[in-house]
């Protein structure tokens, strides 16, 4: 039986399903709050072009639900007045898309799913209007313990920690979107098997980050690939709240890896980042010593057919890692940087094979690893800046696939 | 009147006797439609002054969860005949048909406890298809709660200890919040009727019993094997800071904060069986806390709760920093007393 209710016009295409239209109202929240918990299964919820004043967090939890606005320019949730709610929109259902609407200047978050069994995030706005501050939310798209994440068109501005975060999450494709002024445009962090490319990642503090951190239900983060991004003059100083991991990211670093396994990126183009374009480190936290089923360094990263240029032209010496690498870099700060840091074996005897890191055919780059062992043991010049000794086959990753539910494929 | 309540009272026992007759309608409670009001479940015989029906029973919980200091009263029914298992201390297995009932009320003035201002009554209404929770709304008449599926917002006021009014922004959750706190392992389910927070004698109509005898004495249980390590109540200075400290977290936080719970995304777990000390928060950094943090680097540093991100996001009323998520506008200073000291104590 379904409850109709006066206050929304309702279109019906057919038996099975239903449009709940909400135009911009005083009441526009409580309606819209409504048809999100009224909906059924295959319905539509669209917002109609407009701004919509909300004060507390809406959320969704019905299945197969299309989550629609007019454009991201044109349906524009204000969340400027917001009273209560950690985000601004929540879901917690399957099968979602959430298509052509803003969400800004939310308190918290600015879309949230959890546990999001395939979660669609079309051509989107999350923004936080005033520019990068750290009063901002921490995330603007946040899928976490999701499976089937699609972000696709969207445009994430003025994040406190993330534009786009994917944590915790399986099976996740980011793409032909757009995040800056953020502190980290896009963030992949605990997940499996990503795709991030045609993306445009600029002005942020970093551009890209692929990181793994311990204690969490899901680590070991595996299985990446950024290709075909534009990384560019990521130059924003950090302004993420002190206590939060990101808030070590140096200003103008372009993609940072960090304890993942399985990383490939390739044919992007990186430049004008202020730190510099690439880097590669351990999670280095004395609480990853006592951390279960933890491996707090990279493994098997590829790197290899990308445009490096104009890297570290203003490293941001207020961060430790940037400093120390521009300590040992002297005049020119490298495209691509590795920390080196192994186990003490490792070290000592070599990485395993299929552990090591491959360079190939980034052209005009230049690199810098530290020798950890001598940089210990304060010998002088404890790094190599020579590439070659990095280079080997490509085994290329396998791309992620996201089979659409037919009522989503336009 | 004092006739007819007896005569009612003598009836409710009759019909418990006899198991012949509810005044709480079932089909409500069963279907998949909610009634717009709430007298049509019958669950009181004087739903204005909240007196229940005979076989809705009173029950009171010896930590509470902090509700902006509302008052809440609390109902169990059972349907006549069956009976809730124990489970091992946790959440009374409840048989198809049963209900939990929570009205939550502000005194009108903190030194006459019966002039009280009726906010919501939530139901968790125990379906063929699972728990489910619903909420309705008290009118400006007192006289009638109306369902609220979308939530709303009551502005309103409680009186502290000295009697000076305190405004509240006061929200009813939504039917999604419900869950936000009642999800378990993605199922709906209640938090507070475990026999461990039940414990403890309540004075009843008919003079004061344990309740958990008195449940077993009323049919709503079977008879009890197992052994109730009980609670501790919070503001008991008798019992342990420490057991106090974890009962209040347990009961505050630890639904969502624990490896089954909404709130698993952190890996910190509040919940009385948590034993890790990282897990507790003891030198745990925040995962994805945003301003939540502070500028602090660990949920607890022992010895110092003003460095502990724990207690910072108890203080605060901003809803991106605060926490519990909802259910709360203002601060519970005793609480945020209770997990000073326990923090400050730690070694």
């Amino acid at each position: 039986m379904r409850i109709l209710f006066t206050i929304f016009l309702f279109i019906s295409f057919d038996a099975q399903s239903d449009v709940f239209i909400i135009p911009p109202s005083d009441n526009a929240q409580e309606r819209i709050q409504e048809a999100l918990i009224l909906a059924q299964p295959g319905d539509e919820i669209h917002l109609i072009s407009g701004v919509y004043k909300i004060e507390d967090g809406l959320s969704l939890d019905v299945d197969n639900i299309l989550f629609s606005g007019d454009g991201h320019d044109k349906t524009i949730l204000d969340f400027t007045e917001q009273m209560t709610g950690a985000q601004g929109l929540l879901v917690t259902s399957n099968e979602v898309m959430l298509k052509d609407f803003a969400i800004i200047n939310t308190k918290g978050d600015g879309i949230k799913t959890i546990g999001s069994e395939g979660i669609y995030f079309i051509n989107l706005r999350t923004e936080w209007t005033g520019g990068p501050d750290s009063s901002n939310g921490a995330y603007g798209l946040y899928p976490v313990q999701s499976k089937n994440v699609l972000i696709d068109g969207c445009i994430a501005i003025g994040a406190s920690d993330a534009g786009i975060y994917v944590g915790q999450s399986e099976n996740i494709i980011v793409r032909n979107s757009r995040a800056e002024f953020n502190v980290a445009g896009i963030e992949i962090e605990n997940s499996y098997y990503a795709d991030v490319y045609n993306n445009i990642a600029q002005h942020n503090t970093g551009g890209i980050l692929v990181f793994d951190l311990p204690d969490l239900p899901q680590q070991g983060g595996h299985h990446v690939r950024v290709f075909s991004n534009q990384i560019l003059n990521n130059d924003t100083d950090n302004f993420a709240p002190e206590g939060n991991i990101v808030g070590e990211v140096p200003r103008g670093t372009g993609i940072i890896i960090m304890a993942n396994s399985n990383v490939e990126i390739f044919d992007n183009d990186i430049s004008g980042n202020e730190t510099m374009n690439i880097a590669i480190v351990s999670y280095s936290y004395e609480e990853a010593i006592d951390a279960t089923d933890y491996y707090p360094h990279p493994r098997a990263i590829q790197i290899h057919d990308n445009r490096l240029s104009n890297s570290g032209s203003n490293p941001d010496m207020d961060k430790e890692i940037a400093a120390i690498v521009k300590g040992l870099a002297k005049q020119t700060m490298p495209d691509i940087f590795w920390d080196g840091v192994l186990p003490f074996t490792q070290m000592v005897f070599g990485q395993p094979n299929e552990d090591r890191l491959v360079l190939m055919d980034n052209i005009n780059s230049s690199f810098m690893a530290i020798k950890p062992i001598q940089y210990m043991l304060s010998i002088p010049n404890p790094v190599t800046r020579d590439s070659i000794d990095f280079r080997g086959n490509i085994s290329p990753l396998d791309a992620v696939k996201i089979d659409l539910p037919s009522r989503y494929n336009d | 009147m004092t006739e007819r309540l007896i005569s009612k009272i003598f009836i409710g026992f009759l019909c418990l006797s006899f198991n012949v007759y509810s005044s709480v309608n079932e089909e409500a409670i069963l279907s998949d439609n909610y009634p717009s009001k709430l007298s049509e479940y019958g669950f009181f015989s004087n739903q204005a002054k909240q007196i229940p029906e005979a076989d809705v029973l009173p029950y009171s919980l010896i930590t509470p969860l902090f509700s902006d200091y509302a008052d809440k009263n609390r109902y169990v029914y059972v349907p006549q005949g069956q009976t809730a298992e124990y489970q091992n201390n946790e959440v009374f297995k409840f048989p198809i048909g049963s209900v939990l009932i929570k009205t939550f009320s502000y005194k009108k003035i903190n030194s006459n406890d019966s002039q009280r201002t009726l906010i919501e009554t939530r139901l968790l209404l125990n379906k063929k298809s699972g728990w489910d929770a619903v909420t309705y709304v008290w009118n400006n008449n007192q006289d009638e709660a109306y369902l609220s599926i979308a939530g709303k917002t009551v502005l309103t006021e409680y009186f502290d200890d000295s009697d000076t009014p305190i405004n509240i922004r006061y929200r009813v959750p939504n039917k999604n919040q419900c869950k936000e706190c009642h999800l378990k392992n993605d199922k709906l389910v209640p938090i507070g009727p475990k026999p461990r927070n039940l414990n403890r004698i309540v004075h009843y109509s008919d003079g004061p019993m344990n309740q958990l005898l008195k449940w077993e004495a009323m049919n709503l249980t079977v008879e009890n094997h197992d052994e109730i390590t009980s609670v501790a109540d919070f503001t008991n200075s008798n019992e342990s800071l420490d057991k106090r400290a974890r009962t209040y977290l347990d009961i505050n936080c630890g639904h969502c904060h624990s490896k089954t719970g909404s709130a698993n995304t952190t890996g910190l777990y509040l919940n009385l069986n948590e034993s890790n000390k990282k897990s507790i928060g003891i030198f745990k950094p925040p995962v994805a806390a945003g301003r939540g943090t502070g500028t602090f680097k660990y949920s607890i540093v022992p010895g110092d709760p003003d460095q502990s991100i724990l207690l910072y996001r108890m203080i605060s009323g901003e809803p991106d920093i605060m926490m519990p998520e909802s259910g709360r506008a203002i601060a519970h200073q005793e609480g945020i007393d209770l997990i000073r000291e326990w923090i400050t104590a730690m070694e």
